[in-house]
């Protein structure tokens, strides 16, 4: 339970940052807020020979808007989006689940640039990334790059990056004009990883339904963004019908497997109650910012 | 390679060399001997090993003590004193909030940090914030009961 030996650099720069783990020649780690990387040092299932810190860049743990976009710092903090009023009123999806994303010890120290790296497909904000359709910004050696959140998530736990690419900062672009969202999860206890999630967005135009964003997990290896149950939302009034349909076409859009932790069949009616709760609190918020 | 670090511990001020494996948890207990802080799980489950870095709550087994130079620490003897209780750990004595104790040091820091950030409106929300730390004697009742009356006299309202 304690970690193998290695040594330890702490550059104050991203480019010295990047430059470190060259020289560590596919043997270095980044390390951020260190959550999830700890308990595998401490199991000694991770025995990097260098662990390069980030925390000591500056500039980096920002939560700006820019336009239509909110530009979040690679190192800001799992707290820092809870706490942060900027997100409350602009990602409102994202203040809604960060409560969800393990303890508070752990949100104290997690950074976004660390769980978006770590990739873990039950994690919140891998799952935020997709429905937000965030632009995930890397340095390499080869200077940076910027990369949509659908192609940056391979499978459990594995993103597109390269040995030496680091990500900097997570471009959020705001859902303008929706009034309607939701965000919902179940989990064995508080705090857990779950065991599926839904997030639910839309806009209304003359009592119905306009522009919709739908996104899950738990449900396959990676988060998922659900086109088809973005198309299936267009025109509904709110009404059951149109509810349970959503429901359905989410329901049909995942294909889980089974684990551990649940059975595929379990996840699958899991997600669907989820989408049909999802819908009714997100329909009752729209209608109630109408009057 | 060791590294030279300066922490301050409970208003005292440390320089240590230390090995970058070394975990903030062992620097703690081995290096200070301050064994208030528990170590559990040593990997982020139990929340026994919980301190106060610059005012946040943090598992110390999921830190490395390297990374902590320069911050500033409480643990768990940093809250009262024997002869002078902080009111949360009043709160635990006077609502039998432990028994064995193994949890206790955990519960108070993740206390003091949740009474800091969070309303604390109901039980829910204290069980919730809670879930991060584990108790295997108590069935959590007199914890939240003892979280409850601390919530209740920060708002300056009897519990």
């Amino acid at each position: 339970m304690k970690p193998v030996d290695f040594d330890y650099v702490a550059p104050e720069s991203l480019e010295a940052a990047v430059q470190a783990l060259v020289s560590a020649q596919g043997d270095g780690k980044v390390m951020a807020g260190g959550q999830s990387l700890m308990p595998l040092l401490n199991f000694r299932m991770a025995r990097p020979s260098v662990i390069v810190d980030l925390m000591r860049i500056p500039d980096l743990s920002s939560i700006q808007l820019m336009g239509d976009t909110v530009a979040v710092g690679a190192l800001t903090q799992h707290a820092d989006l809870e706490f942060s009023d900027l997100i409350k009123t602009e990602l409102p999806v994202m203040a809604a689940a960060m409560p969800h994303v393990a303890h508070l010890a752990i949100r104290n120290r997690g950074t976004i640039g660390g769980s978006l790296s770590h990739a873990d497909p039950a994690a919140e904000l891998p799952m935020l990334a997709m429905f937000y359709a965030a632009t995930i910004k890397a340095q390499g050696r080869n200077g940076r790059r910027e990369i949509p959140a659908e192609q940056f998530f391979i499978s459990a736990l594995t993103n597109c990056l390269e040995p030496e690419e680091i990500v900097f900062q997570i471009d959020f672009p705001i859902l303008k004009g929706h009034t309607g969202w939701a965000f919902e999860e179940v989990a064995r206890r508080f705090g857990d990883f779950a065991l599926a999630s839904i997030a639910l967005s839309f806009a209304l135009s003359d009592g119905r339904i306009a522009d919709a964003r739908v996104a899950a997990m738990g449900v396959a290896d990676t988060p998922l963004r659900l086109r088809k149950a973005e198309d299936a939302l267009h025109g509904s009034d709110g009404g059951a019908e149109g509810a349970r349909r959503f429901a359905e076409v989410v329901r049909a859009s995942v294909s889980p497997s089974n684990d551990i932790h649940a059975s595929a069949a379990y996840r699958q009616h899991l997600i669907g109650a989820l989408a049909e709760k999802a819908f009714a609190a997100a329909w009752s918020r729209a209608v109630g910012a109408e009057s | 390679m060791k590294k030279d670090i300066t922490v301050t511990v409970n208003g005292h001020k440390y320089e240590a060399r230390v090995e970058p494996r070394l975990l903030l948890s062992d620097f703690l207990r081995d290096t200070l001997g301050l064994t208030g802080t528990h170590v559990g799980c040593e990997h982020g489950v139990c929340g026994a090993c919980t301190i106060l870095v610059n005012g946040d709550s943090v598992r110390s087994c999921l830190t490395l003590a390297v990374r902590a130079d320069g911050a500033e620490i409480v643990t768990v003897e940093g809250l009262g004193s024997r002869d002078q209780l902080n009111a949360l750990q009043n709160e635990f004595r006077e609502k039998h909030g432990l028994q064995c104790g193994f949890c206790t040091p955990g519960m108070l820091i993740s206390g003091m940090d949740l009474l800091r950030k969070y309303p604390l409106a109901s039980d829910a929300e204290i069980r919730e914030g809670l879930s991060g730390n584990l108790c295997r004697c108590t069935g959590y009742q007199n914890i939240v009961a003892a979280i409850r009356a601390a919530a209740a006299l920060r708002n300056g309202s009897a519990a």
